[in-house]
């Protein structure tokens, strides 16, 4: 079987899982851009999110005796989902409280953030392991899995369309969020100069805690999705951590539809990628993203938008 | 700073009690109990019973996956929580009574200090106290049994040297590689290749002794480190961070799955080091004690060539850098190039153990897992950035608390404890416990708006004009 054949098929996978970096890029552009650094531990509320959504979701399905259908099924996938976002936002509250907050109010050097972000995330992936074992951990599906439509030749399932459409609610939720509301305004005007936005009356310390706990709304609910396809462990977040991060570079850093855009790019890259070359290396594409965009385009395709509309 | 604070106080004879307690116990027991039962006070508690139940889970057992809240209650909701929140009362009396004693206390230290000081601030001439270590370190391995001596040149001396090597990118070039093992594994894998026609599939034409890997290895990794920092530092210092991140990942990954590097298998049988020069043969063995000695040697060496580094013409490139980057690059000094030196030269330290590393033992791609990255910051960061001495006794002081805490604390809940310290140390001692001066002068100045302590700001000459 050729490329040209597999071609449909390796796009709606490539879709999949780019608009799974897609949710979880948007934490990282957002907090690049309120605060103009790399949360090391975004990757970590991705995994506790997993964790979270996945014990929820699991607890109901073993309450069914057969793979559960219809509002059954939908109930359950929104529930995962809702307790997924709210373990990723408690996770990511804590993480600023507790990480951040100390070395803003002190006005530490941006070097310090990074290292005690490293060591929030060394912390948080070690705990999971010890709570929850260090292997990995699965659910079984809350819906039946079969194909439900097709494009061209390729088979379209149940798992992929949920993903792909959740993640696309979100998206554009997110996308209204930062654009059309107050809220949105104010992050906005933190982005572009925080000083000024003091002055302006925006207290920036809450719009800091409600970006971080955007982030980890959308990355709970993404680490959900992320679990119930394939598994939850105590290191699962690394490797979407570093890839959505690409993701947020690759659209262009703190620009929300950059992420969008640069998650789902990367995601189609990749996923042909993985077939023109090994799977096994289908990691190592992302990385030859990164550094390809930082030697070729590095404000990325969209452009860095520290402040602007989205 | 604080001598100077503290000498005009030397007079004072008899410590008379704090200006602010008129009525004695009574008054004292109000202030108290007003501290204690404030707002400010209460939220003290609030904070003091989280890091409670916080080392309580730490410490408690293992769950299982299949029971997600049973390790939380098993830690939490057992007679043994007791303890921790009788650790957090405590913790809480010392915080929030702390305003009250402090009057006491500088009056004491004041009083213990003043004559002193004027000795102590001749500075204790740090050779003096450097021999001193190193005749420690030298006659330290004859009071210890095997396995700890083992674990003095794997754990503690390997990582020293690493430290050493990431100590020149964060320390004193302000920047972050969270990927600096990978070029601890481009060492070790290099010293297969070339000393070893069995040790993994891939190998040199011709075998050759350990000893002429080091330069070759050395080489490589900086060359390496090259091409990775190039396309990254040219724009910001924390996309650094976050490229050597993923370049970790990948050389893990690749040494996992590639045939040449035997895959997860690992390389077998690297020949050991030997000397064979002018009528001398020596080969080390499978006795750790001369691999300490050599290691310190070599441990030794780097410090002194990093110490007459970082007062050389580059080391202090490197502070200016640190302190003010567009300042230095103003004054001529070349940023980019500098940074991207002080990376190459970190991981050529890294490669170099990489080789002594491969020479002593068995490896396998697991050694060079992120965490042990992870491992070689938290060492930089405990011990003191900027301070040779200080990683070092962070290496000793982390490492062997490691290994004195074997039995109680399993290997893989040790990288906890790990994080708990990175983000106590950044939060309340980001100098780390042997601070270097000059980094913690800077701290302190940047905490005050005065430079910026890193170099992780966009470079001036980046395209920051394009946004």
């Amino acid at each position: 079987m050729g490329f040209v054949h597999q071609f449909w098929q390796l796009t709606i996978d490539g879709l999949m899982s780019g608009s799974l970096y897609a949710v979880i890029a948007l934490g990282y552009t957002l907090v690049y851009g309120v605060l103009q650094l790399i949360n090391f531990a975004h990757s970590e509320v991705f995994m506790l999110g997993a964790f979270g959504g996945l014990f929820a979701a699991r607890e109901l399905v073993n309450n069914f005796s057969d793979t559960p259908s219809g509002m059954a099924s939908v109930g359950i996938v929104l529930v995962g989902l809702a307790v997924g976002a709210l373990c990723g936002a408690a996770a990511a509250f804590t993480l600023e409280r507790v990480a951040y907050r100390p070395l803003r109010k002190r006005n530490a050097p941006r070097l310090a953030y990074l290292i005690s972000a490293i060591g929030a995330s060394l912390f948080a992936v070690n705990m999971a392991g010890k709570l929850w074992e260090r292997q990995n951990v699965t659910m079984e599906l809350p819906f039946t899995n079969g194909t439900v439509f097709h494009v061209f030749s390729a088979e379209v399932n149940t798992k992929t369309l949920v993903i792909i459409l959740v993640a696309a609610v979100m998206l554009v939720l997110l996308d209204t969020l930062v654009a059309r509301t107050r809220l949105g305004q104010s992050i906005r005007a933190v982005a572009q100069d925080a000083d000024t936005a003091t002055l302006m009356g925006v207290n920036v310390e809450r719009v800091i805690l409600l970006t971080f706990i955007i982030g980890g709304l959308l990355a709970g609910a993404g680490g959900f999705l992320y679990a119930m396809t394939f598994s939850a462990s105590n290191n699962m977040g690394f490797i979407p951590g570093v890839k959505a991060f690409t993701a947020a570079v690759l659209g262009g850093i703190g620009n929300v539809r950059g992420a969008m855009l640069g998650g789902i790019v990367l995601g189609l890259v990749e996923s042909y990628g993985g077939y023109v070359f090994q799977a096994s290396y289908k990691d190592v594409i992302a990385f030859l993203v990164l550094v390809l965009i930082l030697m070729v385009r590095p404000t990325g395709l969209l452009g860095e938008r520290l402040g602007r509309a989205a | 700073m604080s001598t100077t604070s503290a000498t005009p106080a030397t007079p004072s004879v008899a410590p008379t009690p704090p200006p602010s307690q008129p009525g004695g116990a009574a008054a004292l027991g109000r202030a108290a109990a007003a501290a204690l039962f404030s707002l400010a006070g209460l939220r003290q508690l609030g904070v003091c019973v989280l890091i409670g139940l916080t080392l309580a889970l730490m410490t408690g057992p293992n769950g299982k996956a299949a029971e997600p809240l049973g390790a939380v209650r098993h830690a939490i909701l057992a007679p043994r929580i007791v303890t921790y929140l009788i650790i957090a009362a405590v913790l809480w009396l010392l915080i929030a009574l702390w305003p009250l004693a402090r009057p006491l206390w500088s009056m004491g230290q004041a009083a213990a200090r003043g004559p002193v000081t004027a000795v102590a601030q001749q500075r204790f001439a740090p050779l003096g106290l450097n021999l001193a270590l190193l005749i420690v370190a030298i006659i330290m391995p004859m009071f210890f049994s095997n396995a700890a001596v083992t674990w003095m040149v794997d754990g503690v001396g390997i990582y020293a040297l690493l430290a050493l090597g990431l100590n020149v990118v964060i320390g004193y070039a302000g920047m972050l590689d969270l990927g600096y093992i990978a070029f601890f594994a481009i060492g070790a894998y290099t010293t297969a290749y070339f000393t070893s026609k069995t040790a993994i599939s891939a190998h040199f034409p011709v075998s050759l002794n350990p000893f002429f890997v080091f330069p070759i290895a050395f080489v490589l990794a900086a060359v390496a480190g090259v091409l990775l920092g190039a396309p990254t530092l040219r724009l910001r210092g924390d996309y650094l961070a976050i490229v050597t991140l993923g370049f970790g990942e990948i050389i893990q990954l690749i040494a996992n799955n590639s045939h040449w590097t035997n895959g997860p298998r690992g390389a077998f049988g690297v020949p050991h080091l030997s000397i064979h020069l002018l009528g001398i043969n020596y080969s080390w063995k499978l006795d750790p004690k001369p691999y300490y000695y050599l290691l310190l040697a070599i441990i030794v060496l780097v410090m002194i060539a990093f110490g007459r580094l970082e007062r050389s013409r580059i080391g202090r490139a490197w502070a200016a850098i640190r302190e003010d980057e567009i300042a230095a690059e103003a004054t001529g000094v070349p940023t980019l190039r500098l940074k991207l030196l002080a990376f190459a030269i970190g991981a050529s330290v890294s490669g170099f153990a990489g080789v002594l590393f491969a020479s002593k033992q068995f490896f396998n791609p697991q050694i060079f897992s992120l965490q042990a990255s992870f491992l070689v910051v938290t060492i930089v960061i405990f011990g003191g950035m900027g301070n040779r001495l200080g990683v070092v006794v962070g290496s000793v002081v982390l490492q062997g608390l490691a290994f004195y805490l074997r039995d109680k604390v399993p290997a893989t809940d040790r990288f906890i404890y790990f994080g708990a310290v990175v983000i106590v140390m950044m939060i309340f001692r980001p100098q780390g416990i042997v601070p270097s001066r000059r980094r913690k002068r800077e701290i302190s100045l940047a905490e005050h708006g005065v430079g910026h302590a890193d170099s992780l700001g966009s470079a001036p000459t980046s395209e920051s004009g394009a946004r």
